[in-house]
């Protein structure tokens, strides 16, 4: 007979859920990176650095609500930029066809959304029942099929280019957001109280409460019928849960939050095109940011999306300061030539998956966590 | 339409090719009663179970839970009409803890698994019933530990409470003491007695062993080859001719068939 068993429970100490050192730490980061979002347009007043954050925002609300597919529940789909980009064309060729305001936003951003979440319906209840392979396979179809007519379609769309629109004057870089006595715009720490501000708060507060509501969802008894239904499928189904109707629903909950964030990208952007919502090069940043930060965390999204980030836009920057300062040593600097930044991309890919295989997040949590 | 049985089966069979791993099976069962399947390997009675709580559709036949037809049902559906199963082989959810497993299924019975928005007073209810179930299987110790890291024996109970979390009418354990050490194989036998007491609970229980069998059994049900060969009163059965020649023709392996 099995004498493993002879060591529990008594042999086990501590009954209490303890707090593993790795847990706070991945927390302590994602608070760090929240705040400095939260305060971004006073900490990094570059216009760059502007960009930067607003797609950080957007792609961790994106990036998050692929997680609670693949991480939560173990569907794969590479459909997630199809509802992305359906939200953000939706606003986008509102704002184009009725001009700037706050009505083409609800309106073109809601049938953006509908339409997402029909899709995700028609998609969920057609293949949700079939193995995972095939519904990835329908998932690559779809979004192909939507490529297609993104390109096509240019009369509506404006096809590979994409087209710019005007958004509402509260968002414009000339509108007075807060005035001082003489009726010029406020300072404050020296940032222009302007429309750009009232932009990127318009994006934060709306990702801020997207990925609340998704925090929420983990943590509801549904979170864990999710993850139930990750770990074993059967076992679910034999307990009393109907696994299709939770898949289902998981996979139009993601669709209509990566819809939203879409509208999101759209009304920051002022510019759609399927280079910048629906390509599949975005759909693979997705997959990388998840897989980096850790699948089935959530908090993981926040440090993937930034880690990654910030790697695609200063990498180059680092790099070419990094070769000036190499200058006298032989074949360093050619290394470091900025030119070669995907290479030191994928090395540092390569490393991070070697030394986090569950990701930053999900291996810092494991740690010190009994296994 | 009712019937004063809790389970019944009518001429169930399911073949898998040429094979019928279980040929015809009628049987019924009543509220209050403790029946043992034996037989020996293939004799088809993890197949059965199977067949009863969904996993597997018949070739033919059908399932009746009170007097109504659930053939046609899916095992989530039949779990909610109050056909409990418990695996021959665990069948946990790993990475989740002791207490998530049973708190699943606890939130199942409640109907509370599809509600994202709600958190606090239900939840706290189901948590609290979950942890009454861990303290009567003695796991409590282990709560907050991933099912998978637990040892053998435990995992084997946490497969038990589960089951009784669910709180069905119809309690189908499938070797519930297989691979567990002597002393540990008590406790999920003190279970089970306890779920006996309940006159409004059937048990189905597959187990070789003869001690638990004679201890715990109203009744033995008896397949061989897929067949329904003897039913009755344990005395009885266990001295019928045909009985004793599977028996003697096979020996006492504790080893079952792979569902």
């Amino acid at each position: 007979m099995s004498d493993q068993s002879i060591t529990s429970p008594s042999a086990i100490p501590d009954t209490r859920r303890r707090v593993p050192a790795g847990r706070l730490i991945v927390y302590a980061v994602a608070l760090a990176i929240a705040l400095c979002l939260a305060f971004a347009p006073f900490l990094f007043p570059d216009v760059r650095a502007q960009e930067v954050a607003a797609r950080i925002c957007v792609f961790i609300v994106l990036v998050a609500s692929y997680d609670l597919l693949i991480g939560y529940t173990g569907i794969v789909s590479f459909a997630h930029t199809m509802f992305f980009g359906l939200g953000a064309y939706g606003t986008a060729m509102m704002l184009k066809a009725w001009g700037p305001g706050f009505d083409a936003i609800m309106i073109g951003g809601g049938l953006g959304v509908a339409a997402a979440l029909v899709l995700a319906v028609l998609i969920g209840l057609l293949s949700l029942r079939v193995k995972a392979i095939f519904f990835a396979m329908v998932t690559l179809a779809a979004a192909s099929v939507m490529m297609v007519l993104a390109n096509q379609l240019s009369d509506f769309t404006g096809g590979e280019d994409g087209f710019t629109y005007q958004v509402p004057r509260l968002f414009s870089p000339a509108f007075k957001l807060v005035t001082d006595a003489d009726g010029k715009v406020l300072r404050l720490f020296d940032v222009p109280l302007n429309g750009k501000i009232a932009a990127y708060y318009f994006v934060f507060l709306g990702c801020l409460v997207l990925f609340l509501a998704m925090m929420r969802i983990v943590a509801s008894p549904m979170g864990t019928v999710l993850q139930a239904v990750r770990e074993n499928e059967l076992r679910a189904e034999a307990i009393g849960y109907r696994v299709v109707s939770y898949r289902t629903a998981i996979f139009c909950i993601s669709a209509v939050i990566a819809a939203l964030a879409g509208v999101l990208r759209a009304v920051w952007l002022k510019y759609v095109g399927p280079e910048v919502v629906l390509s599949f090069a975005i759909m693979i940043d997705i997959l990388l940011m998840v897989v980096i930060g850790g699948m089935g965390t959530l908090v993981g999204a926040l440090i993937g999306v930034v880690l990654m980030s910030l790697a695609q836009f200063y990498l180059k920057d680092v790099m070419e300061i990094a070769a000036e300062a190499t200058a006298g040593v032989p074949l360093l600097p050619d290394l470091l030539n900025p030119d070669r930044w995907l290479l030191w991309l994928g090395l540092l890919f390569i490393l991070l998956v070697y030394f986090f295989p569950a990701g930053i997040a999900g291996t810092l949590m494991k740690k010190g966590h009994h296994r | 339409m009712s019937d004063r049985f809790s389970l019944r089966t009518e001429d169930l069979t399911i073949r898998f090719g040429g094979h019928a791993a279980v040929d015809g099976v009628s049987c019924a069962f009543r509220p209050g009663e403790l029946t043992v399947i034996v037989g020996p390997n293939g004799a088809g009675k993890t197949t059965w179970f199977n067949l009863v709580s969904g996993q597997l559709r018949p070739t033919a036949g059908r399932v009746f839970k009170d007097g109504r037809d659930i053939t046609a049902l899916s095992p989530s559906a039949r779990a909610k009409a109050g056909i409990g199963r418990a695996f021959q082989l665990t069948n946990l959810f790993p990475q989740l803890s002791v207490l998530e497993n049973v708190r699943l299924a606890v939130q199942a019975r409640q109907g509370a698994g599809a509600s994202i928005f709600r958190r606090a007073a239900r939840l706290d209810d189901i948590r609290d019933e979950a942890a009454r179930h861990l303290e009567s299987a003695r796991l409590a110790g282990v709560a907050h530990y991933p099912a998978a890291a637990l040892p053998h024996g435990d995992q084997r109970k946490l497969e038990v409470a589960m089951l009784i979390a669910m709180q069905p009418d119809i309690y189908m354990f499938d070797e519930p003491t297989a691979g567990m050490s002597v002393d540990e194989a008590p406790a999920i036998l003190d279970l089970i007695a306890e779920i006996k007491k309940d006159a409004a609970k059937t048990v189905l229980l597959v187990e070789h062993k003869m001690d638990v069998v004679r201890a715990l059994a109203d009744r033995i049900v008896v397949l061989h080859n897929g067949e329904l060969v003897a039913d009755g009163a344990p005395d009885t059965v266990m001295t019928l001719p045909v009985v004793r020649e599977i028996y003697l023709g096979v020996g006492a392996d504790d080893e079952e068939e792979v569902a």
